[in-house]
């Protein structure tokens, strides 16, 4: 299907959340719609406080760029600009910039008649982000529980954070989301490696059907979910993945304190063999 | 009938229960160790604070140092001769509420736990023995380590806590008996020892005990070298100690560590030095005056393997950050503070002049900074 065919089924009046037809136009290629002005707000003025943040870093080495958010000792309140404030105001740019792209997929969706699988994936990533920033330090009582906005300091974060907790791979959430992070790219490697040897064939042979590629999942294991399922399968697997992150992380402190490895104590301690 | 559903569905309730109530619900309340967004916190439940424990009172008021000293008045004083004899009662008045179990035998209640009633300068009981090398532990402890117990101290009772064996001790493993089934290989079995994780349980004797290591894995060079030919089972043993800290002192890794280096000294907090000087202090205690009085203990006193119970970090710390909550204990019992003159008992090591550990490396110059005398101690 060439890409204007559909254009013309895209660009319909109509279907939107907020701001009725004030909105409802579009940019070149780009649907505006309010989420849109939004977004653009948001994702602006974001990234222009990351910048100043930067400015005020003492380096503009890009590894090494951090935008900390404050100390542990302003709990639930506003702490001053160059001590966690700007992270705060970034946190919520970002959270304002992430929601309203979610809400202009959903008023694209409306435009198409479509559901709203995008905007409802799109949604588990964005909870997963608000559960770090927003959540778990809400439960824990301070906004200094968040992650730095950096791009080695958040992954120092994520390395102390862990061993918080002793040993993170006890975590039972975090079992799980590994779990499916990997089988989410096993998924997607089969299914890649399915196509890509259905539709390039051996010299003077034709393409292959679906019929093909069930035939060789049935023949490998026993089984084929079809052309339309795995694309279920492969949404299932992504969005647990990252909806048992968002528990893994959210239990880390508010609901456990001590090492993970202990939590399974309560296995050990049953009554049918204590 | 049940189908399948509705098991599925009974099964999935009765996990989510025995999981959530295994959790802990309510406030929490956190530290924070590090510069902001580092996620180097301390964080705590106050519904699962274990108690400290309560430091017993003096036995009386504390003599004055004066009067004739204890080696003037009593026979067969080695180590405690200088202080005062009204000062030296008052120790061992204390030493016996902290040491002599309270559901002590008639025979072995009291004084008599250590002293032949009838001559109490008599050495024929090992715990008379026993006790004035651990006399002179405690005050090396005080004398030598204080990089590690700072001016608080240590006293018979850090550890004893009313036991005559104290509760947090190890002795060496039993070497693994080369069967195949159901041979853990000394792992693999859920222990506070390691926190619960699946890691080596004996540690103690391979970075506390008699043949103590330095606890070194990490490589210094990007690329394997041949200079570092430490394998995951290195790491793993490594790994089991650093839990047994953390359990010790129910802290995570980040009290002393940031774990985006944990080897750096200069990115760790100055809590890791004073570890540092409190693991050269448990060697120290364990090699010098533990392991040397394995022929004075009678049989049930010895592991399997025949040797002490010997000392690690909870033997003091009993799971709590300073031992009993860094209660200032040790300065009521002068006595125990610094060594004796002579300071030796015939046929032990000279107390205080323990060798350099092999292998032990010295902080970088950030840590050794804060205290540089204790490491060669």
């Amino acid at each position: 299907m060439a890409l204007l065919s559909f254009e013309r089924k895209y660009r319909v009046r109509g279907g939107t959340l907020v701001g009725g037809d004030l909105f409802d136009f579009w940019v070149g290629p780009f649907y505006v719609g309010f989420f849109g002005i939004t977004t653009l707000f948001f994702a602006s003025l974001g990234t222009a406080l990351i910048f100043y943040g930067a400015s005020q870093g003492g380096t503009w080495n890009p590894w090494l760029i951090s935008i900390a958010p404050p100390d542990l000792k302003y709990g639930l309140g506003l702490a001053p600009l160059k001590e966690g404030g700007l992270w705060q105001i970034i946190t919520v740019c970002a959270i304002g910039a992430f929601v309203s792209w979610a809400l202009r997929e959903v008023e694209i969706c409306r435009k198409l008649g479509m559901g709203y699988h995008v905007p409802v994936a799109f949604g588990f990533a964005i909870f997963a982000y608000v559960t770090l920033v927003v959540f778990r330090p809400f439960l824990l009582g301070a906004w200094g529980h968040g992650f730095p906005y950096g791009i080695f300091s958040h992954l120092d974060w994520v390395s102390n954070v862990g061993y918080q907790y002793l040993h993170f791979h006890y975590n039972p959430a975090h079992m799980l989301a590994v779990s499916f992070f990997f089988t989410t790219t096993l998924a997607l490697s089969m299914h890649g490696a399915l196509v890509l040897s259905a539709t390039n064939p051996a010299k003077g042979e034709e393409v292959k059907s679906p019929e093909y590629e069930d035939t060789f999942f049935r023949d490998l294991i026993g089984y084929s979910v079809g052309t339309l399922g795995i694309h279920r399968v492969g949404l299932l697997l992504a969005l647990n993945a990252g909806f048992w992150s968002a528990v893994c992380i959210i239990i880390s402190g508010p609901f456990w304190t001590r090492g993970w490895p202990e939590w399974w104590t309560w296995w050990l301690n049953l009554p049918i063999w204590m | 009938m049940l189908t399948l559903s509705k098991l599925t569905t009974m099964g999935a309730l009765a996990v989510a229960a025995l999981s959530l109530g295994a959790c802990d619900i309510g406030p929490k309340t956190s530290e924070q160790g590090g510069f902001r967004g580092t996620g180097i916190a301390q964080i705590s439940d106050p519904d699962n604070k274990i108690d400290p424990g309560t430091v017993p009172p003096p036995p009386y008021e504390l003599p004055p140092p004066s009067g004739p000293k204890a080696s003037e008045v009593y026979q067969n004083v080695k180590v405690l001769g200088h202080v005062s004899q009204e000062e030296f009662d008052y120790t061992m008045a204390a030493i016996t509420q902290w040491i002599v179990p309270a559901d002590a035998p008639p025979e072995q209640a009291g004084c008599n736990y250590c002293h032949n009633a009838e001559n109490l300068a008599d050495d024929s009981k090992y715990t008379k023995v026993v006790a004035r090398r651990m006399i002179q532990m405690t005050q090396n402890i005080n004398q030598n380590y204080s990089d590690h117990v700072k001016k608080t101290g240590v006293t018979c009772y850090t550890c004893h806590r009313g036991n005559a064996v104290p509760k947090y001790v190890w002795t060496d493993p039993k070497p693994s008996d080369g069967r195949l089934m159901g041979n853990k290989r000394g792992q693999n079995t859920p222990s506070p020892v390691t926190a619960y994780a699946s890691l080596p349980l004996s540690t103690a004797s391979m970075y506390l005990g008699l043949d103590a290591k330095a606890a070194r894995v990490q490589s210094k060079t990007i690329h394997p070298t041949t200079l570092n030919l430490k394998g995951t089972k290195d790491a793993e043993a490594n790994y089991a100690i650093m839990m047994h800290l953390s359990r010790s002192l129910n802290v995570n890794c980040t009290y002393c560590h940031n774990s985006r280096a944990f080897a750096q000294w200069g990115q760790s907090s100055p809590q890791r030095a004073q570890a540092w000087y409190g693991l050269q202090m448990v060697k120290n205690a364990n090699q010098e005056y533990i392991h040397p009085l394995t022929s004075v203990f009678p049989a049930n006193r010895l592991g399997p393997q025949g040797d002490p119970y010997k000392t690690n970090c909870a033997t003091c710390h009993q799971i709590q950050r300073k031992p009993l909550g860094g209660a200032q204990m040790a300065k009521d019992y002068p006595a125990l503070l610094t060594l004796g003159p002579k300071g030796a008992v015939p046929g032990a090591a000279p107390a205080g002049a323990a060798p350099a550990m092999p292998g032990m490396v010295a902080p970088a110059p950030a840590a050794a900074a804060a205290a540089p005398a204790a490491a060669g101690n």
